[in-house]
């Protein structure tokens, strides 16, 4: 089986317009939720979210691409061209031919969903735009991937709620394990804080109004965000052939299903996606040194993933450091596993473990190292990122330090 | 109005308990009756539909909610009065 590495990370989110703000914000412990700026907000009892501000599509698209791109699929070229670039790969020959895309998302082209009901049901029209279709498929941003850079290997987009992103990241990581692809871009995207997004969201009550506080006895529930990370996958002698710098090792991953609930989560479920990873990647519970949580801020999830990390981990489960960084970029969905494995990939190049914040007080159910609202310094050797989505689809993803 | 709030409310929890009418007591939780938290969730909006009111529940934790979902009385009682506000 071959070696994968990560060679190149770019990204876009509440947080900041590139990985390296990205970056920045977590080591600040800079939350970036707030009040959201949205058509109809009035009408929303949800009046928060990690949205993307100060964000300008003209300043990064020509108006011919605009009419193709969903907001989206927008994120996830931004973020892949900081990655691509980053990477200093070029695309071409038996490398471009070769290699591919695999993204995640849960809704797509949300937004475009959302203007054409509005003109066809609320303003009367009985015309939208010719690109409707090709904007909003949920494998839009793939196609726009793979067409910018000449990816003629596999391509397709991963929709497993908010699962998505990992789910795409472990199959890029399978593709090139098995020999199929020497290069992939990887992640997700996701584009859902609309009127429409929003609305089906608050239907479900399990939306805070005011902050996403994992693991904290106060939380109240789940804050929505937006934006895309990518990364660039690639073979490990690949890399090494050209130099490259890299970021980090990816090392394994699993995935599982909980067959139990459409809603709630699963204790044994996710222990078992977990433990899975750790053997899929050949190291012990004592080697990982940090877990990405999933830790959304309901009390269901956090109860039930921390429950399931002691029972993987044992007696190191103490030794560990667990945060959300939810907390401070939000839930995006299908996008979320894609900006927190940034998180992952800082804890083990930087020595920087990004913290849980809005953390008030501690919930005896959730009584691991939360890094409770600032960055920590320390040494990580390997590190996981959870998620286990609606409908107890998961997946877990192991990282080691180079 | 023809029926009372109360008969209004068992009607919507019966419907979702997949009960008579006549099993639906008043000292009965959700839970008694069978109603998971989904279940929950579907008979508010139901409620908030029928009497075009917004009730104060966060699935999330129901427990802290404001409103009082511990019995079919209890939620009667809460509806009643959401409704009263509402007709000032």
């Amino acid at each position: 089986m071959k070696r994968v590495v990560i060679t190149g990370q770019g990204s876009i989110n509440a947080l900041g317009h590139t990985a390296g703000e990205t970056l920045e914000g977590f080591r600040e412990g800079r939350c970036a939720i707030g009040p959201l700026d949205l058509r109809d907000l009035d009408r929303l009892s949800i009046q928060i979210g990690g949205q993307v501000r100060g964000y300008d599509e003209t300043a990064h698209f020509t108006r011919q691409e605009l009419s193709l791109y969903d907001r989206f699929t927008q994120f996830a070229l931004i973020a892949a061209r900081e990655a691509v670039a980053q990477s200093g790969l070029e695309f071409e020959g038996e490398l471009a031919k070769r290699s591919g895309v695999v993204l995640g998302t849960a809704g797509g082209g949300v937004n475009t969903w959302d203007d054409s009901y509005r003109a066809v049901y609320e303003e009367g029209k009985n015309r939208v735009h010719p690109f409707v279709v090709p904007r909003l498929m949920n494998s839009a941003a793939t196609s726009h991937l793979s067409m910018q850079w000449n990816l003629t290997g596999p391509g397709f987009t991963v929709s497993t709620a908010c699962a998505s992103s990992n789910h795409a990241m472990g199959q890029a990581f399978n593709l090139i394990r098995a020999g199929v692809a020497p290069a992939m871009l990887t992640g997700g995207s996701e584009a859902m804080l609309c009127f429409g997004g929003i609305k089906a969201w608050e239907g479900l009550r399990v939306m805070s109004r005011d902050a996403c506080r994992p693991f904290s006895a106060d939380r109240n529930g789940m804050v929505q965000g937006e934006g895309a990370a990518i990364f660039v996958f690639e073979e490990y002698e690949h890399a090494r052939a050209r130099g490259a710098t890299i970021l980090a090792e990816v090392i394994g991953f699993a995935m599982g299903s909980d067959a139990a609930d459409i809603v709630m989560p699963s204790r044994e479920g996710a222990a078992r996606t977990i433990a899975g990873a750790l053997r899929d990647a050949g190291v012990s519970p004592g080697d990982v040194g940090y877990i990405n949580a999933h830790g959304t801020g309901t009390a269901a999830n956090d109860r039930t993933e921390c429950a399931a990390v002691r029972d993987v981990f044992g007696a190191d489960a103490d030794k560990l450091m667990i945060s959300s960084t939810k907390s401070m970029h939000g839930h995006l969905i299908g996008g979320t596993g894609a900006v927190e494995l940034l998180a992952c990939v800082m804890a083990l190049r930087e020595g920087v473990v990004a913290p849980t914040v809005g953390y008030n007080a501690p919930d005896p159910e959730c009584d691991l190292d939360v890094v409770p609202n600032t960055a920590r310094e320390a040494q990580v050797d390997v590190a996981l990122s959870n998620a286990f989505a609606f409908g107890g689809l998961n997946a877990v993803i192991a990282l080691r330090r180079v | 109005m023809t029926q009372s709030i109360r008969d209004r409310v068992v009607g919507i929890i019966a419907e979702q308990a997949m009960l008579e009418r006549g099993d639906i007591t008043m000292d009965a939780s959700p839970q008694d009756l069978g109603i998971d938290s989904l279940g929950l969730v579907e008979s508010i909006f139901a409620i908030e539909e029928e009497f075009d009111i917004q009730v104060p529940f966060n699935a999330n934790e129901p427990e802290k909610s404001e409103f009082d979902i511990t019995s079919v009385g209890t939620i009667v009682h809460a509806i009643e009065a959401l409704v009263a506000r509402q007709a000032v």
